[in-house]
């Protein structure tokens, strides 16, 4: 298709599209509206259960079953990574070579290492009480890791970081929120039932029941899962070669011939 | 027992995680076997509460039951069609694992179990799609399965096509999910409610529809219509199936675009289907114009095509077109025809890419011009493939026609027809296929299109090229294709998917008379198993047939493998569904 | 005025990220711009979810009830969503590194095996 029929079909495409959701806007309830059963409800339910973090008792305990999902999609596309970013036939292993880094700049990241580390694990742990939880805690917790690229070198990054173990724990963080979910059928109540553990006191460490063990499970699920992906895309750049590629050069880049 | 539903779910995921944890560990075999002793597992479990528990099975995870009403959690929803679909899908993984037993040549370096864990996220993923009753939860599902779908396309990294064609796979599909998510959105602020029924609920109860739930339908039916792979949203489809691995394949034709087609009807009879919703007229005229189509660019397609996979993937395309067509009618009869269609259609479409798969890795190549005349020591495979082009042209008794008369029957004769053409182009193309392939027929046809995919110097998929073929990849075509045979022959079976249909479906006051063989229906399903055969000898004694020149070349054209151009349509797509149901809310 | 734009600005957003992933002449800059698409369904979620006047609802440094807060259940659609769509970006970019690899192009109109 010519690049004129492509945009006549877009532009009346987008001209459509754009009509409906026009109109849709101006019969929407308006901005900032008080109508909002459901996350009143939410906040109730929520209160009820010790749990300070409403967004957090959304999450891992009236809709533990959404964040199931959305784990193993995590889950699901580090498994795709590794399989799409595998070393194909065609290509081969290469050592990194050691970098010079500036003093000032290994200093800082050598610091900012374990702050980001403790910060990351922080951020887990208060998830039932402050803005935060695994998600956010698991990529900061695996971000720390990846200072060791920027204050040292690669071969550094990966002496800390054994794959295998980071693949076997991103699948028990996903093994560990379904044991949690099965817990819950086997107390006779159902799966991912928040009545197995109680729930606490409000605003401290231990409230909001299994909302904070989910909260551990992703984040030790997401913490692996995007050092394992990060992984395979450093790879990439640093350490896979194609046929016929000099030494260094980039694979992935567009020129080579 | 309705709390094991969600378990459905679970226990996919569960060896799907043990299988990454323990891959680097266990030989291949073993990795293999845990993959499919946990999906038949899981099919078991789908079987038992179809069969041993009252329907609708229906389960608020976490024990968030309703309180006055009114729940803050997550409904799992499985009445008779959803758990059957779950069960079908649960067995087409498995028949899958079975397949593509010792199929690929080697997994990635210490991950054994990479491919059965990836095709048993995508079975959680269909399972907890189809399963559930909450509108965002279906979204979180869907991205799922669309997520283990792309990396699964493009498995085969050493392969251009591939990964080309899992790109354009995953963009499309995300863009259509991220439509998806917008009308959920609006829905939300209008109701306050993520459970589908109470969505429905809350609709009916506010009046006639406005525009918000216009363009809320429009988008909920841009994602779902785009793993329908209704045209024009449709073009990532042969580009991804001609590429995917073979046992992804089966999949991906048999049962994951038709759940594009369940969810279309899901989301319709639970939230638009009532006087708050889009008025059935309106639905009609929509999906209809979507159906035909879909079913006319499918089968014209078919016809056209050299490379085997990709032509089989637009007969997908023409007969995902006849579902939504037989769904737009509203009509109890015409839906249960539509179920019995899916489920002989799921067959008999993952038997012909199994036989695919044979070709290609018995002669590293797919394409029809290539391989004429090549195999034809291949008896078992030629009696499958001649079998599944005359199942697919609807001849009786098999599934898939008694699905086709029992719609025909309900649609009227200006459909019917267009169902009995489609459905004999598609056939026949298939018919064509094993007429060169397999018997030599005809002359061996020249080389000269330009505006086309060929499948020619492919890659096998195993180890090397195969000299024999495996028991495994012959016994599951076979088991397949009688799977489809029993849908149409055993009575039990008919009268079981009619009253699920029937159940699903809102507003069904009156039982209609259970799906059977009606004289005319079998005619119908003769003469077009009949026509289908005259077109395959008619292109085989003619083989300038396809030329390069012809009238058809603009419409292949679109199909450019461009993303933009994909997305243009898309966008497209979406102006025309807003086009078409409009007229439902202006007063 | 205030009352929709925050719903015409998640419109707009999502309209511009198509036009931008049609016309895209680089694979890396059309996954971003789905990317964009993507970035509409925030924006609407959380529109969707406001209250006026009102702040986050996480009580752990006020009392339940002293003050308003906004729906939290768009805020756990959104987080979700966030994870989704990072989750498919990496995927995205997965292959279009083994595009760039096998094809030798970024560029879509370059991208020629697939057709008719």
């Amino acid at each position: 298709m010519n690049r004129r029929l492509r945009m006549w079909v877009l532009l009346l495409g987008l001209a459509g599209t754009a009509a409906v959701l026009a109109a849709a806007a101006f019969r929407l309830p308006a901005f900032g509206t008080d109508f909002h059963p459901y996350g009143d409800r939410a906040v109730r339910e929520a209160l009820a259960r010790q749990t300070a973090n409403t967004v957090a008792a959304v999450n891992f305990d009236q809709r533990a079953f959404d964040t199931l999902g959305e784990e193993t999609i995590l889950f699901a596309a580090v498994l795709g990574t590794v399989v799409l970013l595998r070393q194909a036939r065609d290509e081969r292993h290469v050592e990194p070579a050691p970098a010079d880094v500036a003093a000032p700049v290994r200093r800082y990241a050598l610091v900012l290492l374990p702050v980001t580390l403790v910060a990351g694990l922080y951020i887990v742990a208060h998830g039932q009480l402050t803005p935060g939880g695994g998600f956010q805690g698991g990529v900061v917790a695996a971000t720390a890791l990846h200072l060791l690229y920027i204050a040292v070198d690669y071969r550094a990054l990966e002496r800390i970081r054994p794959l295998g173990v980071f693949e076997v724990g991103d699948a028990a963080g996903e093994a560990a929120y379904l044991v949690i979910g099965v817990a819950g059928l086997l107390a006779g109540s159902s799966y991912l039932a928040n009545t197995i553990l109680p729930h606490g006191t409000f605003n401290t460490l231990s409230s909001g029941g299994t909302v904070p063990l989910l909260n551990a499970a992703i984040g030790m699920e997401v913490a692996c899962a995007v050092v394992v992906l990060l992984a395979r895309f450093l790879d990439q750049a640093v350490e896979i070669e194609g046929e016929g590629e000099n030494a260094g050069g980039n694979a992935g880049e567009g020129e080579r011939k | 027992m309705n709390h094991l539903l969600p378990l459905a779910v679970a226990t996919p995921l569960m060896g799907a995680a043990l299988l990454v944890a323990a891959g680097r560990f266990v030989p291949r075999v073993v990795a293999e076997a845990v993959g499919g002793a946990v999906a038949a597992a899981t099919a078991a479990l789908t079987l038992y509460l179809l069969l041993a528990v009252p329907s609708p099975v229906i389960e608020w995870v976490g024990g968030w039951t309703p309180h006055h009403g009114h729940s803050v959690g997550i409904v799992l929803h499985a009445d008779h069609l959803a758990l059957g679909m779950a069960a079908l899908v649960s067995l087409l993984v498995l028949a899958v694992l079975v397949y593509s037993w010792r199929y690929f040549d080697e997994p990635p370096r210490k991950h054994a179990g990479s491919f059965p864990a990836l095709v048993l996220l995508f079975q959680a993923g269909m399972c907890g799609f189809v399963l559930t009753g909450d509108l965002f939860n279906a979204f979180v599902f869907f991205e799922l399965m669309g997520v283990v779908a792309y990396a699964l396309t493009g498995y085969r990294v050493e392969a251009a096509k591939a990964v080309q064609g899992g790109l354009t796979f995953g963009v499309v599909n995300s863009l259509g999910a991220y439509a998806m998510l917008l009308g959920i959105g609006l829905l939300y602020s209008r109701t306050g409610e993520l459970a589908m029924r109470h969505i429905g609920a809350a609709l009916d109860a506010r009046g006639a529809p406005d525009a918000l739930v216009l363009a809320a339908f429009v988008l909920l039916l841009t994602g779902l219509l785009v793993k329908a792979a209704a045209v024009p949203f449709h073009f990532w489809l042969p580009d991804a199936h001609a590429v995917a691995p073979t046992p992804v394949c089966m999949l991906l034709s048999g049962v994951m675009v038709e759940l594009g087609v369940y969810g279309t009807a899901r989301v319709y009879w639970t939230i638009f289907a009532g006087p708050g919703g889009i008025p059935p007229e309106a639905v009609t005229r929509t999906l209809l114009t979507f159906g035909v189509l879909s079913a006319a660019v499918g089968a014209v397609m078919c016809w056209y095509q050299r490379h085997v996979k990709r032509l089989l993937a637009f007969s997908t395309v023409a007969h995902t077109g006849l579902f939504l067509i037989g769904l737009g009618l509203l009509k109890p009869e015409a839906t249960g025809g539509i179920a019995l269609y899916v489920l002989g259609h799921a067959g008999v479409k993952a038997a012909l890419f199994a036989c695919a798969g044979i070709l290609l890795d018995r002669y590293g190549s797919i394409d029809e011009y290539e391989l004429h005349g090549r195999a034809p020591e291949l008896r078992l495979t030629a009696v499958y493939f001649a079998a599944g082009g005359l199942a697919l042209a609807g001849l009786p008794p098999f599934g898939t026609a008694l699905g086709k008369a029992v719609t025909e029957e309900a649609a009227g004769p200006w459909l019917a027809a267009v169902f009995v053409l489609v459905s004999a182009v598609t056939g026949g193309a298939v018919l064509r296929v094993t007429a060169r392939v397999f018997g030599g027929f005809g002359p061996a046809p020249a080389d000269d299109a330009e505006c086309e995919t060929s499948g020619e110097r492919e890659q096998p998929e195993t180890e090397q090229q195969l000299t024999r073929v495996p028991d495994t990849m012959l016994a599951v075509p076979g088991a397949l294709l009688a799977g489809a045979l029993l849908v149409g022959v055993v009575p039990a079976v008919r009268s079981a998917v009619g009253s699920a249909a029937d159940e699903a479906a809102a507003g069904v006051t009156v039982i209609p008379v259970p799906p059977h063989w009606s004289a005319a229906g079998m005619l119908l399903g003769v003469l077009s198993a009949a026509l289908a055969a005259a077109l395959a000898l008619l292109a085989v004694r003619r083989p300038q047939h396809t030329r390069s020149r012809h009238w058809v070349d603009p419409l292949r054209l679109l199909h450019s493998g461009h993303i933009g151009d994909y997305v243009a349509w898309t966008v497209a797509g979406t102006a025309l569904l807003g086009a078409l149901a409009v007229s439902g809310v202006l007063r | 005025m205030m009352d929709v734009l925050p719903y015409l600005v998640a419109a707009w957003v999502f309209l511009v990220g198509c036009y931008g992933l049609a016309t895209s002449r680089n694979l890396i800059h059309g996954v971003g711009c789905l990317a964009v698409c993507q970035t509409a369904t925030y924006v609407l979620l959380l529109a969707v979810g406001y209250r006026k006047g009102g702040t986050s609802p996480v009580f752990a440094d006020f009392t339940p009830g002293a003050r308003p807060v906004v729906d939290p259940v768009v805020q756990a659609l959104a987080l979700t969503d966030v994870v989704v769509g990072a989750t498919v970006t990496a995927l995205l970019l997965a292959l279009v590194i083994q595009v760039a690899k096998r094809h030798h192009t970024l560029d879509p109109d370059e991208l020629s095996e697939l057709r008719g």
